[in-house]
């Protein structure tokens, strides 16, 4: 069965991965890795989201909440990061339950779903810097460094460690990425990014649905950003948090390919490559030059390559794959093949 | 007696906070209006709309201070310009995507947000730049008002008048307000839709480089300028119903309003604060706009 040479395809190269540290311990390209890794999550996290058409700006805001509410905690009250990242996951479900509740109880899709979750963004970033006294605005914000026990503060200086933690977090987004492809709730959404009221007449509870899986991407960014914030040890606002960040992510994403597994992972290995290399071949001059990249980038892709680089591979691999699903039909209706 | 005195120095302040609150609206209704125009006849998004303002702001700089132009030249050639930007943006970006659907229109106009402010920085750097005209400020009474704001205030309003004007007086106007009305039966009706869609988004983009003639005047312009009011912009359309142009008027005042008192009581960005949160109590009321009514 297919099935099997893919699971065996995939314990080879997680083998592989989680051996790389220990054989190769270059520390700059380690650490390129873990950032690779970490916003890969973030990315995957996002398309859960934005594959069935809910398409979010809104996730920096999440991003952010995760990153600080996990650092003002340590700093602030000295709780530890273990009960501070779950703190950070649970307030960023609740903001998107709050902001999500009403968006899909009145149906509001589309450009207004997009622009309602820019502006939830836009608080979190406010709020973070209006709060200057204790997030530091934004000038930054340091957890303090542990002294003593350095796995309660989850704090290492080692980049091995940071290596295999955001290789099972990004494993794990992965694995529930996997998870939700398989489930039912993927066909009900599915259906409802088709046509909601077909899908509400056909017995999908179409709040609930959407509801869910916006719950799910939300607590997963923010457990991206308090990794990020852990593994950095500094964050501002416009780095975790933003309407950059959102953009950012969905832009990653979308060069990846939204509707495959691993998209917004080859999205996340694009995009940071391309502003390491710019930044190490231009050294200062090249502050600004991988954002202009990205943006012609962005806008070629969705002219010409909606369904994303993995996306376009995977589809020219198979020809006679089964018919594209109508949500997935109208994103590639400009590169459809043979016009 | 001490307290009388307390409460006349809060009211002044309040009266002066509630002045400039509408002062302020005039230039966010103005933004609003052209990003409504482009929605309600195109049905596109300009997430980068904000972004047009801030070329338009460093045209002025560049031409009232490196170049030593009068200010009342460089405004329409930066009008002129951020024009045929808007044009450009929808011949280059939004006319092949037109039958795309829209989340993709709206998400590569974010392509040219990035391309635009990354554009800005490394042409011009990250310095704040201003164009070193300092307008007196007006005294009345015991309150201050910056003169920029209440000329950005009249200006904005002229501006308002006159697309008002050619929407409901010139035959290219009522095209473009009847495209907005159906967008399939236009076409058969003998109207060139590509021409309609170039003029809006020209006009959209000349109502961007009227507000960056007046932004100029009142803030400093760098590259990420465009995301201090970009969202807020957005925001007001919304709250007013997107491509609804008198819910955006009044969506506009409403926030100014919010900012500049919730800044009386706090730090300005907490007038922002309390503007996003209005408006996300606002989308449990009113989701699909203002004058909306509830299904």
């Amino acid at each position: 069965m297919m099935g099997q040479g893919r699971l065996a395809a995939w314990g080879i190269g997680l083998a592989v991965l989680v051996a790389l540290p220990f054989v190769y311990r270059d520390p700059y390209h380690l650490h390129i890795l873990v950032l690779i890794l970490i916003w890969s999550f973030a990315y995957t996290s996002w398309s859960m989201m934005g594959r069935f058409g809910l398409v979010s700006l809104g996730h920096g805001g999440f991003m952010g909440i995760g990153a600080y509410v996990t650092a003002l905690l340590w700093n602030h009250l000295g709780w530890s990061p273990w009960i501070g990242i779950p703190i950070g996951m649970v307030a960023a479900g609740a903001l998107a339950l709050i902001v999500g509740y009403p968006c899909f109880r009145f149906r509001i899709t589309g450009h207004y779903f997009v622009l309602v979750t820019l502006a939830l963004s836009g608080i979190v970033l406010q709020v973070i810097t209006a709060t200057r006294d204790y997030t530091g605005g934004s000038l930054g914000y340091t957890p303090n460094r542990a002294s003593t026990n350095k796995l309660l503060a989850l704090q290492f200086d080692d980049k091995i460690t940071w290596y295999l933690i955001a290789l099972g977090v990004w494993l794990f987004g992965i694995v529930v990425w996997h998870w939700v492809d398989r489930s039912m709730a993927r066909y009900a959404l599915e259906a409802i990014s088709e046509d909601e009221d077909a899908a509400a007449a056909a017995g999908v509870d179409v709040t609930a649905e959407k509801l869910k899986i916006t719950l799910l991407s939300a607590v997963m960014t923010a457990l991206a950003g308090a990794v990020y914030c852990q593994y950095q040890m500094f964050i501002t606002p416009d780095t975790v948090s933003g309407i950059a960040v959102s953009l950012q992510m969905v832009f990653a994403a979308i060069v990846g390919g939204l509707f495959v597994s691993l998209g917004p992972t080859v999205g996340a290995v694009i995009t940071i490559l391309l502003a390491e290399t710019l930044r190490i071949g231009f050294g200062t001059k090249a502050v600004g030059w991988d954002n202009l990249v990205y943006g012609v980038l962005l806008v070629l892709f969705i002219i010409f390559l909606p369904k994303g680089i993995l996306g376009s591979v995977l589809d020219r691999l198979k020809p006679q794959r089964k018919v594209p699903r109508a949500h997935e039909q109208e994103a590639v209706q400009i590169a459809r093949p043979g016009t | 007696m001490f307290m009388q005195a307390f409460l006349d120095i809060f009211d002044i302040y309040l009266l002066e906070a509630v002045i400039n609150g509408i002062l302020l609206g005039g230039v966010l209704a103005l933004l609003a209006l052209g990003l409504n125009l482009i929605f309600g006849v195109i049905d596109v998004t300009w997430i980068c709309y904000a972004e047009l303002v801030m070329i338009g702001m460093y045209a002025m700089y560049f031409m009232v201070q490196y170049y030593g132009i009068s200010y009342f030249v460089a405004a329409p050639l930066t009008i002129l310009l951020v024009a045929v930007l808007g044009a450009a943006l929808h011949y280059l970006v939004i006319a092949p995507l037109l039958t795309a659907p829209p989340i993709n229109q709206l998400l590569a106009t974010g392509g040219v947000l990035f391309v635009l402010q990354s554009f800005a920085t490394v042409t011009f750097g990250i310095d704040f730049r201003n164009l070193g005209i300092r307008l007196p400020v007006l005294a009345f009474g015991d309150m201050n008002f910056s003169y920029a704001r209440l000329l950005s205030f009249l200006a904005a309003l002229v501006g308002m008048v006159a697309v008002y004007l050619f929407m409901t007086r010139t035959f290219t106007g009522t095209a473009i307000r009847a495209i907005s009305q159906d967008r399939q039966i236009m076409a058969l009706m003998g109207v060139d839709t590509q021409r309609i869609y170039l003029i809006t988004s020209a006009i959209g983009g000349g109502l961007a480089g009227l507000a960056a003639c007046l932004l100029a005047l009142q803030y400093d312009v760098h590259p990420f300028v465009g995301l201090s009011f970009g969202p807020i912009t957005f925001l007001i359309c919304v709250l007013g119903g997107l491509g609804n142009f008198i819910g955006g008027f009044i969506a506009a005042f409403v926030f100014a309003e919010i900012i500049s008192l919730g800044g009386l009581f706090s730090d300005l960005e907490w007038g922002y604060v309390l503007a996003f949160a209005f408006f996300i109590v606002m989308m449990f009321i009113r989701p699909a706009g203002l004058l909306a009514r509830r299904r």
